[in-house]
């Protein structure tokens, strides 16, 4: 009987997975696990929880057009179907694999919502470099899409374009999410300690307080020293939001957002350490940048080049680390239930996908329970690091004879 | 092809940073084998100097991304 179940339940799986499958650019092509996998791991302006089944939940879409202005709709109007593509399109706008699109073209009805007939995806050689370039199919006519502009101005691919994209994507709505989740169990936590003075914690308090303490007398005091009640209620902030955010991406079947993999979000917080570190960095942090003292001359100019590049080398790793653990634990989780797919030629053949379920599950389940492992690591990594460069710029010297002092760490 | 040298210049990475932070890693251990009363300093310092190997190593890899 346990059996059975255990064939039922992977039979579901191959059948739940059909959304998944589409893998590339429309129906009846062959299954592209990368691609598959970008795409379940970047942003997007839907929400879609219980892939395959295909739950999409609009999103408010906000964008900026220089010539037209502020635009704001519901993502509903994209009416998001297979694969997170949109049927319509939408005051000249389109969705494809979850994403926002606009078409600049005069001939694209610019207002209102028309539909249109699928998409296509060419690669485009430009300057030595290949170059995704997406295009919709509408009334026999194929019009090329203009992603959205990026601040990078096209080092990591993007580039300014015809419009700004600020909509609440599900990235963002974790994040809100997250946050007011985070926000009730501290307060709650509070109350009771509140309610209850000198006594027993007891419920939400016993799963708070050990972390709490952890951060405190394993990180904060050790590498702050005696200023870090000013730091601590930002080393626990960063702590529990990437913790919740980490914690939320593995969840199975809500979307498994990846927002703490997005180089967006890592890099505002590594924004902030930078911030918070060189504001209160004293005399001695930046007289140990300038100009290192103990060493001769000439080796104190090029220290000084070096620690410059080493101050915004800092918070550079503590943003990649972060984006790059937990997408690549997401990338793996996603490789290895591409194999059903790659096993059942994206659903052709049954016992292939029988066969690839069988060995994608346990693996699958496998890497899910190392990934919440890495997911305590990397908040911890991040709130232990930040702790450090806090100290090294905070500590109070005491200039003995011999110059004996830690340096800045690279 | 440039693909192919990206992948490769990403390994070669990899296997940097693996070999580092296994140096790190043994060597804790046997400092806390050593001195267990040690073990939380040398855990915490362990952590720290595997994220700064890490930290190279992931430079490495954005570069490999970059130049594919």
């Amino acid at each position: 009987m346990k059996y059975h179940i255990l064939i039922a339940f992977f039979l579901l799986l191959t059948n739940l997975n059909k959304g998944f499958a589409g893998g590339g650019e429309g129906h009846g092509q062959a299954f592209d696990p990368a691609g598959t996998a970008i795409h379940h791991i970047s942003d997007g302006n839907v929400y879609t929880i219980l892939d395959g089944i295909g739950v999409t939940l609009p999103l408010p879409v906000i964008v900026y057009v220089p010539e037209k202005g502020w635009d704001m709709f519901s993502s509903g109007h994209f009416h998001p179907g297979h694969h997170e593509d949109g049927h319509h399109a939408y005051n000249g706008f389109v969705l494809h694999h979850g994403s926002i699109y606009r078409v600049t073209d005069p001939t694209f009805p610019a207002e209102g919502s028309v539909e249109v007939q699928g998409f296509e995806h060419e690669l485009e050689n430009n300057g030595g470099k290949d170059k995704d370039v997406y295009y919709v199919n509408f009334n026999g006519t194929k019009y090329r899409l203009d992603a959205r502009s990026t601040l990078d101005g096209g080092v990591l691919g993007g580039g300014i374009t015809s419009f700004y994209d600020f909509s609440i994507t599900k990235n963002v709505v974790s994040m809100i999410l997250v946050s007011l989740f985070l926000l009730w169990l501290f307060i709650s936590a509070a109350n009771a300690y509140k309610k209850n003075p000198n006594k027993a914690p007891k419920g939400i308090q016993n799963v708070i307080e050990p972390m709490v303490l952890f951060i405190r007398d394993e990180v904060a005091v050790p590498f702050i020293g005696k200023k870090y009640p000013i730091f601590l209620p930002f080393l626990l902030s960063v702590f529990f939001f990437i913790l919740g955010l980490n914690l939320w991406g593995q969840i199975p079947f809500l979307g498994s957002v990846n927002v703490t993999g997005s180089l967006s979000v890592t890099m505002v917080l590594a924004v902030l350490v930078f911030i918070i570190v060189n504001v209160n960095g004293n005399k001695h942090y930046w007289g140990h940048i300038f100009w290192m003292p103990g060493v001769p001359g000439p080796i104190k100019i090029l220290l000084a080049f070096v620690e410059v590049m080493g101050l915004f080398i800092k918070p550079l790793t503590l943003m990649l680390r972060l984006a790059g653990n937990i997408s690549a634990g997401h990338i793996a989780i996603l490789s290895f239930i591409g194999l059903i797919f790659i096993f059942g030629k994206s659903g052709e053949s049954l016992g292939g996908s029988v066969v690839g379920s069988v060995v994608s599950v346990p693996l699958t389940m496998f890497m899910m329970a190392i990934e919440v492992i890495v997911a305590f690591v990397q908040a911890f990594v991040f709130t232990i690091l930040t702790a450090s460069f806090i100290g090294a710029a905070t500590e109070e010297h005491h200039h003995d004879h011999e110059h004996e002092h830690g340096h800045g760490h690279a | 092809m440039t693909g192919t040298l990206a992948a490769l210049g990403a390994g070669l990475a990899v296997i940097g940073a693996g070999l580092g932070i296994g140096m790190v890693g043994g060597k804790a251990m046997e400092a806390i084998a050593r001195q267990p009363e040690a073990s939380g300093d040398i855990r915490s310092g362990m952590i720290i100097m595997a994220a700064f190997i890490e930290g190279a190593a992931l430079i490495a890899i954005l570069l490999s991304i970059l130049m594919a």
